[in-house]
């Protein structure tokens, strides 16, 4: 290390000037890097006194001394006189001598001292004089002289940031400036319809801070709206590519080992769909939109009788799987929904405290468009289930809705409002007590669940807790058309078949799911699942597939055309333990479930192909398409049940 | 007759109605800006028939207060395309048929 060599080289260049000096030139409107820095490095200045003898000053004091010629042997004298003011008396005779002298003689002596005069100025005028007053002086006097220390002078330099600038241009013309003034006029009409009570200012100041206010507004709201556009496109891009295994999953994936597995099936878990503020709340009903197939609504409350809080709604979508579409809070726990088929924007809900309400989605408010409340004729008790109508004469929407205070009443939408209509209430039989006064009292069932028909406008199911199933008309509001003895607990949810005009499905509590031909009274199919049933659900594209959902997490799925007693698949579908699935709903366009479970979690499943076969096409028979089909091959499947039944 | 005389009177309500001092384009600050305005409407007012007296007045205020070198273009028909500092630039109509743009620029 100590024989490294170091090279140091001695270069002519200043080792302290700048060498990235930038400077902002205005000719060129930039910042420009200056290149050559002077590389004089000053180490001392003086000014000096010393005049060039050809310059202007030099040739003035020569001129100056050659006038003064005369004058100097005078001078001379005097200068001695003078600087020896305090000397002896002898020198004074010797200058008075001198002075004597020199005048007598006269231009001798002037001609002496003109040489004297012009040898001096060859030799600089000033300092010969100097010397001479020094010497003269020179045991009286000493010349001491210092300077002060002076600090070094420092160049530096700075520039102020140029002002930022911008272009502008614009064309001037009459028809221009015509058509601003009608269009401010115009907004300006419509900001005074909108207020009608302003009074109008007359003075021009007022006019005008006005109009500045309305020009400077839109301009900010454009902005805001056209960001949240880009911004929800971008979302869903994002999350297309976070979920992309997933989505090809979900469009392409067929479960190959299906071939292998015989009758099974199995589902596919895609999705899941969870919130935040939905955590500690049970999903309590799920429904897919009519219009917008990948949109579905899922309503949050609590099934817990004691622990009851807020509730949610929220609307997601299969694009955008992390983050809900639309949420909606209310005070109370959301126990039902369902959307309009001929407005699909609007979603009836049913509450648990008994209230129902309209949401609008078209419009962004976060409460809802129409809400029930004590006095026009709230349920008293959580309202189960809700069901929209077709438009009646009047083309208001109106929507039906059962409740456990055994009450069934229609909603109608009438200018705004919510009218409500007792449609029927729920007598259990065989229940009735002699009140005070003779008055006949009777107890309500409590309703849990209905259904609609789907052809036959004014017949609907009604499922009660006590486990019986009434078949009512719109008609009547007294008397049921029919009562079966369905179930020995609650009965949890019933399902006309899409299909079948006659068949519709059962689940209860009492561990069973039972399908029904309306017209008998016991039922067709009995499957025991071992658990209480949460929900069932007929699929979309075939009679015979039907799902179920226990509360153990499982769900079931039955295909009736192959195995009319076991289950095609069952499967865990929610991973933690003490988690009860609670609905499941098909969607109507692709072969996807989706289950909600208690912990506000939807989870998005895929049917494999051995859960939706369509029957095989034989040879040479023509393969008829479309809903007869499916009510034949159910209708052959019932009829194989019902004939040793008709027998017996 | 009538119809001239209908004429006059749209023409005259018009120019009433179309007036008002309208800002087609700013980036001032609000105080500079209704100040600017304001002076602008004065300036306009009171030199109706010289568009290049009330251009100086503006100018000249402006200089005064908020700095030198100040450019004020009057007018009813013509095109530009200018360069101004930041924030310092007001273009509006007044008076129906008058546009005026006032810049910074040093």
């Amino acid at each position: 290390e100590l024989k490294q060599e170091f090279t140091r080289t001695l270069t002519t260049g200043n080792p302290h000037t700048p060498r990235n000096i930038i400077r902002y030139s205005f000719k060129e409107r930039a910042y420009k890097l200056v290149e050559h820095m002077d590389q004089t490095a000053i180490h001392f200045t003086l000014n000096g006194n010393l005049v060039h003898r050809d310059s202007d000053e030099g040739r003035r004091q020569s001129i100056r001394l050659s006038t003064d010629s005369g004058k100097a042997p005078v001078v001379e004298e005097e200068a001695p006189v003078e600087a020896s003011a305090e000397t002896s008396e002898e020198a004074e005779v010797k200058d008075e001598e001198h002075a004597g002298d020199t005048e007598g003689e006269g231009e001798a002596e002037k001609a002496e001292t003109v040489e004297v005069t012009e040898a001096a100025e060859a030799e600089e005028p000033p300092p010969p004089k100097v010397p001479e007053k020094k010497l003269a002086n020179q045991f009286n006097f000493i010349e001491r002289a210092s300077t002060t220390h002076q600090n070094p002078l420092r160049e530096k330099g700075c520039q102020s940031d140029p002002a930022p600038f911008l272009n502008f241009s614009a064309n001037v013309n009459q028809w221009d400036i015509y058509d601003a003034y009608v269009e401010e006029l115009e907004k300006i009409e419509k900001a005074k319809e909108k207020e009608k009570s302003k009074p109008q200012a007359v003075k021009k100041e007022d006019k005008r801070s006005g109009r500045r206010f309305s020009y400077v507004e839109p301009q900010h709201g454009d902005s805001l709206s056209k960001i949240s556009k880009a911004a929800k496109i971008a979302e869903r891009m994002v999350n297309l590519n976070t979920f992309d295994d997933i989505a090809q999953d979900f469009k392409y994936f067929e479960d190959a080992s299906d071939e292998f597995r015989g009758q099974e099936g199995t589902l596919l878990p895609l999705w899941k769909f969870q919130y935040d503020k939905t955590k500690k709340l049970a999903v309590t009903a799920i429904s897919w939109n009519p219009k917008y197939t990948d949109l579905f609504a899922v309503g949050y409350g609590s099934y817990d009788f004691l622990k009851q809080g807020h509730g949610m709604l929220l609307l997601y979508t299969l694009k955008n799987p992390s983050f809900p579409e639309y949420v909606f809070s209310s005070e109370s726990g959301v126990m039902c929904l369902d959307f309009n088929s001929e407005h699909p924007y609007l979603l009836a809900v049913g509450f648990y405290d008994g209230n129902v309400a309209i949401y609008n989605l078209k419009k962004a408010a976060s409460q809802p468009s129409y809400k029930s409340c004590a006095k026009s004729g709230k349920h008293t008790e959580p309202v189960w289930q809700v069901k929209w109508q077709k438009d009646d004469m009047d083309n208001n929407s109106n929507f039906f809705s059962v409740s456990s205070d055994g009450r069934i009443v229609s909603w109608t939408l009438v200018k705004n409002e919510l009218v409500h209509m007792d449609v029927i209430k729920l007598s259990a039989e065989g229940t009735e007590m002699q009140g005070p006064e003779g008055l006949q009292l009777q107890t309500l069932g409590c309703g849990t669940s209905f259904d609609f028909h789907k052809k036959i406008d004014y017949l609907f199911l009604v499922g009660t807790e006590e486990g019986k199933i009434y078949k009512c008309s719109k008609s009547y509001s007294s008397q049921f058309l029919d009562v079966f003895e369905a179930h020995h607990m609650a009965v949890d949810s019933i399902s006309w078949s899409p299909f079948h005009l006659k068949v519709f499905i059962s689940c209860s509590s009492d561990w069973t799911v039972k399908i029904w031909d309306h017209t008998i009274k016991t039922p067709m199919f009995v499957y025991d699942l071992n658990c209480p049933v949460g929900d069932v659900a007929w699929s979309p594209y075939s009679s015979t597939v039907f799902a179920a959902v226990t509360i153990d997490g499982k769900a079931h799925v039955f295909d009736l055309n192959i195995n009319k007693h076991e289950a095609l698949c069952t499967q865990l579908v929610v991973t933690r333990k003490k988690n009860k699935t609670t609905h499941i709903q098909f969607n109507p366009v692709y072969p996807v479930i989706i289950v909600g479970d208690e912990q506000g979690l939807i989870t998005c499943l895929k049917l494999s192909p051995n859960l939706r076969k369509m029957p095989k096409e034989k040879k040479g028979q023509e393969m008829k398409k479309g809903p007869e089909v499916e009510m034949a091959k159910l209708e052959k499947l019932l009829s194989l049940v019902r004939e040793p039944e008709s027998k017996e | 007759m009538e119809e001239t005389e209908e004429e006059k009177k749209d023409e005259a309500d018009y120019k009433r109605l179309h007036s008002f001092p309208l800002i087609r384009h700013s980036d001032m600050p609000e105080e500079m800006r209704v100040e600017t305005m304001e002076l602008c409407v004065t300036a306009c007012e009171k030199f109706a028939t010289n568009n290049e007296s009330a251009a100086k007045m503006i100018k000249e205020t402006m200089d005064k207060k908020f700095g030198s070198s100040w450019h004020v273009v009057i007018g009813e028909g013509f095109g530009f395309e200018i360069t101004h500092e930041v924030k310092n630039l007001l273009y509006m109509f007044f008076g129906g048929s008058l546009a005026v743009c006032v810049w910074k620029c040093s």
